[in-house]
């Protein structure tokens, strides 16, 4: 069926609300990325036969859904059951049938499976009442969780695309982009430019061409928000898309996906494809004359891709490598033609202020910096997962109050955001409202969303050196500052690690630095040494420690530390069982013996050990 | 070596006959073939209409593609940030040192391929390894045999 008119969306919309009120319930099944590692396809397909064989009054497999992320990636998989939100944690496939029996058919709750509250000790039954989702604020990530992943009748019905057909029919593409700017809108994906000028600019280009691209080159290591919306929720980066097409008079869109997130590539498509065959993309849209069209771009694994000059060359089939920042891409993008480019999260919020009003919108979050943002929760953080909070709240809010502080009690270090253009937060700065303006002063900054919490056992001198590391390898190479500064930064931060460095080396990387910064051509480049200059900002002692007394405080740079078996040894021949190369051993229930000529301080031995019988010294 | 190009044309047919193409068509070969043979970089740079130094440009400057054959089991480690602290360099050491093949490279009965990979965004899970299109998480340093031997 295609929809000719909005008339005839809204008629759609009644018949979906309907037909999912004959259900008495639903069953949610996360299949988001975290409970897919963890095994949640194999829960929604048992729960699909097992329904299919049992017939219950009331109940009909379409009210299972396999959704998008619900967040609390920890606890997965994860099963939701509405209305009531009882939310089942860690389930396995041997718990699917009585969740059935008992949930399902009947009202009751099966209680080992609650989540248990590790404060007061008791079973929450409703999701929205754990700590981990009372404190957020969700708008990008609102239908995630809550509808089947890939399905535009459930997106519709709970609203979706209304935002659209208001935007085509009641507001001219000046006054969208009136509305967008007034909302403060801030482009997601890292530097935080104001999304309304960004399409303003590109409307007032002259040009017979202009596109819409969606960034959803998502490279920071340690950030998957993007992830998340795009196989959760398709439609909402679509219907985005598509009003920004309409705003600034485009025709055409690309939605450029990493080559790392095959699952985003293959739900993206199958909404692509719903919503052409109903009218909401392609041809006369709603019917109302208006025309968009949404291509697919892989991308190809390149974490430069992610700069919006290096995206349109890999967009047109080109090495990505990026191109001087005096061409604005606005100006002059892809095919040399007007471009807006915007990241996934950022056209996610965009249905939603439509739909609500820019008012509305703006009166969220820290000045400047209206709205929410999504973050991916991680490292040694207890709760682990997928957040959305106010911009503005403080680090400590979302670690402690959120992510439940960290595992095992264990001192907090850092925070790293931003990722490889970002830096470490000590907990001097755990107080810090979390907006684009207040991050970057603090000498890190927002990028895309990954939040990655760091213990006392992770040593800031390796992150530094991890991430110079990382940079190296996705250097493109177009200009010196870049590829030959960080490589030599990342030299620098391997002699500090292996406790050859002198004091001399740390000003010397700290004035390196500022040539890769100013000279550098792309973003990639000009905030590379933010890792390694937030680092040694905040945690000058531990480089201190690695050059005076050669010593890790952390115990993880290898040439530094030594591996030892204490006399608590059991003798279970686990760590003899991953020793490569032979250096410990031993009689089972003897205690094991190390020999330290042998030993390579892999650290094999120290993960393995279930008796603590392994020290680090 | 010789390779079957007889599954070219239907990979060509795909997309349209312009340079543009060149990354598409060039993943759906990786993918077919597993890894680039040179012969069907030949072809694509006649069919495309580009120079075959471009081909091999692209072919080159992109993690995805391989101009090498892949393991019939492509054991893949998560080194992003998070699977970083978490302990994914035990890990990669553990299989590599199993298999007796560092990162990058693949065993010489072909059977496995070891590779790393800068974030799958699966970060919750870490450590993460994926094994041919599967994922493992958060993984042990003893868990090598299972990844290994598992389908």
């Amino acid at each position: 069926m295609r929809l000719s008119s909005t008339g005839q969306l809204t008629q759609l919309r009644t018949k979906c609300q309907a037909a999912a009120k004959k259900h008495k319930k639903k069953v949610l099944v996360c299949c988001g990325p975290g409970c897919l590692a963890a095994g949640a396809q194999k829960i929604a397909d048992r729960f699909r036969t097992v329904l299919k064989q049992k017939r219950i009054a009331g109940f009909s497999v379409q009210a299972l859904k396999e959704t998008g992320c619900h967040g609390f990636c920890e606890q997965g998989p994860l099963v939701v059951i509405e209305p009531g939100g009882t939310f089942y944690t860690k389930v396995k496939t041997r718990d699917v049938e009585e969740i059935i029996d008992r949930s399902v058919r009947k009202d009751e709750v099966v209680q080992r499976l609650l989540y248990k509250d590790p404060r007061s000790g008791k079973s929450i039954r409703d999701w929205a009442k754990i700590d981990f989702y009372a404190h957020q604020n969700r708008i990008a990530l609102q239908k995630l969780g809550q509808i089947a992943q890939c399905d535009i009748e459930d997106y519709i019905a709970g609203g979706g695309y209304a935002a659209l057909a208001k935007a085509l029919t009641k507001m001219t593409g000046d006054r969208i982009i009136d509305e967008v700017t007034t909302s403060g809108l801030r482009g997601r994906g890292g530097a935080g430019f104001a999304a309304g000028r960004k399409w303003r600019t590109c409307k007032d280009v002259q040009s017979d061409t202009r596109y819409v691209i969606c960034n959803g080159d998502e490279g920071d290591p340690g950030a998957f928000m993007d992830r998340a919306i795009m196989e959760g929720d398709p439609h909402s980066v679509l219907e985005g898309m598509i009003i920004a097409a309409f705003a600034v008079g485009s025709s055409e869109g690309y939605i450029y996906v990493r080559e790392e997130y095959p699952l985003a590539v293959v739900n993206l498509q199958k909404a692509i494809e719903q919503a052409e065959a109903l009218g909401l993309l392609g041809n006369d849209i709603l019917g109302t004359g208006f025309s968009f069209s949404i291509k697919i771009s892989r991308g190809a694994g390149a974490f430069v891709c992610g700069e919006s000059s290096a995206l349109m060359k890999s967009v047109a089939g080109q090495v990505g490598e990026p191109r001087a920042k005096y061409i604005r891409s606005v100006i002059k993008g892809l095919h040399d033609r007007p471009t807006v480019l915007n990241n996934v999260e950022t056209f996610a919020n965009v249905p939603v202020i439509i739909d609500r009003g820019a008012d509305w919108f703006a009166k969220i979050g820290a000045k400047n910096n209206s709205g929410t943002k999504a973050f991916s929760l991680v490292g040694k953080v207890r709760n682990t997962g997928l957040i959305e909070v106010a911009m503005g709240t403080t680090l400590r809010k979302i670690i402690f109050d959120i992510g439940g502080g960290i595992i095992g009690d264990r001192p907090f270090k850092a925070v790293q955001t931003g990722g490889p253009s970002g830096g470490c937060l000590p907990q001097s700065q755990l107080d810090l409202p979390v907006d684009f303006d207040s991050l970057t002063k603090a000498g890190s900054m927002m990028g895309s969303g990954g939040m990655i919490v760091m213990d006392d056992k992770t040593c800031m001198v390796d992150v530094a050196k991890y991430f110079l590391g990382f940079l190296v390898e996705e250097s493109c190479g177009k200009c010196v500052p870049c590829r030959e500064g960080l490589y030599q930064l990342h030299r620098l931060t391997i002699k500090v690690s292996e406790g050859r460095a002198t004091e001399e080396d740390l000003s010397t990387i700290e004035k390196l630095s500022e040539m890769v910064i100013i000279g550098s051509l792309c973003g990639l480049g000009k905030s590379g040494p933010n890792p390694v200059l937030s680092t040694m900002k905040y945690f000058k002692d531990e480089y201190l420690a690695h050059i005076r007394d050669k010593r890790c405080p952390a115990g993880v740079c290898r040439e530094l530390i030594t591996y030892e078996i204490t006399p608590d040894c059991t003798g279970c021949m686990a760590c003899i069982a991953v020793c490569a190369t032979h250096a410990i051993t031993g009689k089972k229930g003897k205690v094991h013996t190390l020999d330290q000529a042998k030993c390579t301080k892999c650290g094999a031995c120290y993960a393995v050990c279930q008796h603590d019988a392994v020290l680090v010294s | 070596m010789n390779h079957d190009l007889g599954r070219l044309p239907a990979i060509f047919k795909r997309y349209p006959k312009s340079p543009e193409s060149l990354i598409a068509v060039l993943q759906d070969i990786q993918k077919e073939y597993q890894f680039l043979p040179s012969e069907a970089l030949a072809e694509t740079a006649r069919v495309l209409e580009v120079p075959l130094s471009k081909v091999f440009s692209v072919s080159t400057f992109y993690n995805a593609f391989s101009l090498h054959p892949k393991g019939e089991k492509v054991i893949r480690i998560c080194v992003g940030t998070t699977c970083h602290i978490r302990g994914a360099k035990q890990i990669q050491e553990q299989l590599e040192s199993q298999l007796k093949i560092k990162a990058g490279e693949t065993t010489p009965d072909l059977k496995f391929s070891i590779e790393t990979v800068s974030c799958v965004g699966a970060c919750a899970k870490a450590p993460v390894v994926i094994v041919n299109e599967k994922y493992h998480g958060p993984v042990k340093v003893s868990d090598y045999k299972k990844l290994v031997k598992g389908k």
